[in-house]
């Protein structure tokens, strides 16, 4: 695979995954305005999540979408404006995709099972 | 109005500084004239390119206090209402001397994007029928137009961070070739366009688009480029 074809198709997947990203941040908004309005105590929200599993599978998807989305744009980042790319600038940007997927994933298990 | 302009040019090569001058002000002045005042009047060393006067040569373009710009069409009551000039070469190009730089590497972009339009017929054929109102014939419209000033090169942020970006004018005559139902040579120009170096870097700030003296939207163009790069190496077509 030349780098110009994986390029593009990281092009793409960055762009997939804004699509999912933009309507979850919206849905996050407003399921922030649901989940405090008793009040912000670590009780009463996680009373409201647990067991709720449609909630989990919408933040897992908002997971999965930031660990794709995220090391893509910090790979460019990496090599505008610190000169850093290539093998070590992909690796430590995919690490960090899957530090975000991991810990993401984590805390959605910890607040809905 | 005031009777003299203050103004600061660049003198050097990379490594330089900038000079002051006063130059009269007079009516319907344009920064082109300035310079030549200079240059005729007070320092007769001084390097600057232009060639038309007019608008249609693209070679006067310098950044005029801090913005690139085509000096014979910008006038001096627009940019210098408080009676000060700052003038200085093209950024994102090597400095020749003064105000010329050095555009050859600017336009091996163009060649390296696959800006040369390749046909398949000769003299001795029809000629080809392209409908007008073909979105393809409109897309290529909207940015046939470039006369290769420079103007977005010098203003796009991507240029300055990756120097070997190809750049918004370069990505701009590709993607009017791409539209180009007479060019033989698509899938290489594609391949040409996608990469580290091409389209996919784009941020789409618009600065290209937003100073083009000539209003042509090379965000506009670079977009479609993506798009077209990322669904022919989806299916596998690169």
């Amino acid at each position: 695979m030349t780098s110009a074809i994986t390029q593009a198709k990281l092009w793409y997947w960055q762009r997939v995954s804004a699509l999912v990203m933009a309507p979850c941040v919206v849905v996050h908004l407003a399921i922030i305005v649901y989940a405090v309005r008793g009040g912000l105590s670590a009780a009463e929200i996680l009373g409201r999540t647990q067991g709720n599993w449609l909630l989990g599978g919408f933040y897992a998807l908002f997971v999965l979408a930031c660990a794709v989305h995220v090391p893509l744009g910090l790979a460019a980042i990496a090599a505008e404006w610190l000169g850093w790319r290539g093998r070590g600038a992909g690796i430590a940007a995919t690490l960090f995709g899957g530090l975000i997927a991991v810990m993401g994933l984590r805390a959605i298990y910890g607040l809905t099972a | 109005m005031s009777a003299d302009i203050r103004v600061k040019v660049w003198r050097g090569a990379e490594q330089g500084d900038f000079v002051r001058y006063e130059v009269p002000r007079q009516d319907s002045q344009t920064v082109l004239d300035v310079v030549t005042y200079i240059q005729r009047h007070l320092d007769p060393s001084l390097s600057y390119r232009f060639s038309c006067r007019v608008g249609m040569c693209g070679s006067c373009a310098m950044t005029v206090n801090g913005v690139a710009r085509w000096t014979c069409r910008t006038s001096v009551s627009k940019v210098a209402a408080d009676g000060k000039l700052e003038i200085a070469p093209l950024a994102n190009l090597p400095v020749i001397k003064d105000l010329a730089t050095d555009m050859s590497g600017f336009f091996d972009k163009w060649a390296q994007a696959r800006g040369l339009f390749q046909g398949r017929r000769t003299r001795h054929d029809e000629f080809a029928r392209v409908e007008p109102a073909s979105s393809e014939r409109i897309a290529a419209d909207a940015g046939i137009e470039c006369i290769g000033c420079g103007v977005c090169h010098a203003s796009c942020d991507v240029v300055g961070w990756r120097a070997e970006f190809l750049g918004p004018a370069a990505l701009n005559r590709a993607w009017t070739l791409v539209n180009d139902q007479r060019d033989t040579g698509q899938l290489e120009r594609l391949r040409a366009v996608a990469g580290d170096a091409g389209c996919h870097v784009c941020h789409t700030q618009g600065s290209c688009s937003e100073r083009c003296p000539k209003q042509i939207a090379p965000t506009a163009g670079i977009a479609g480029l993506k798009r077209l790069v990322a669904r022919a190496a989806i299916k596998g077509q690169l």
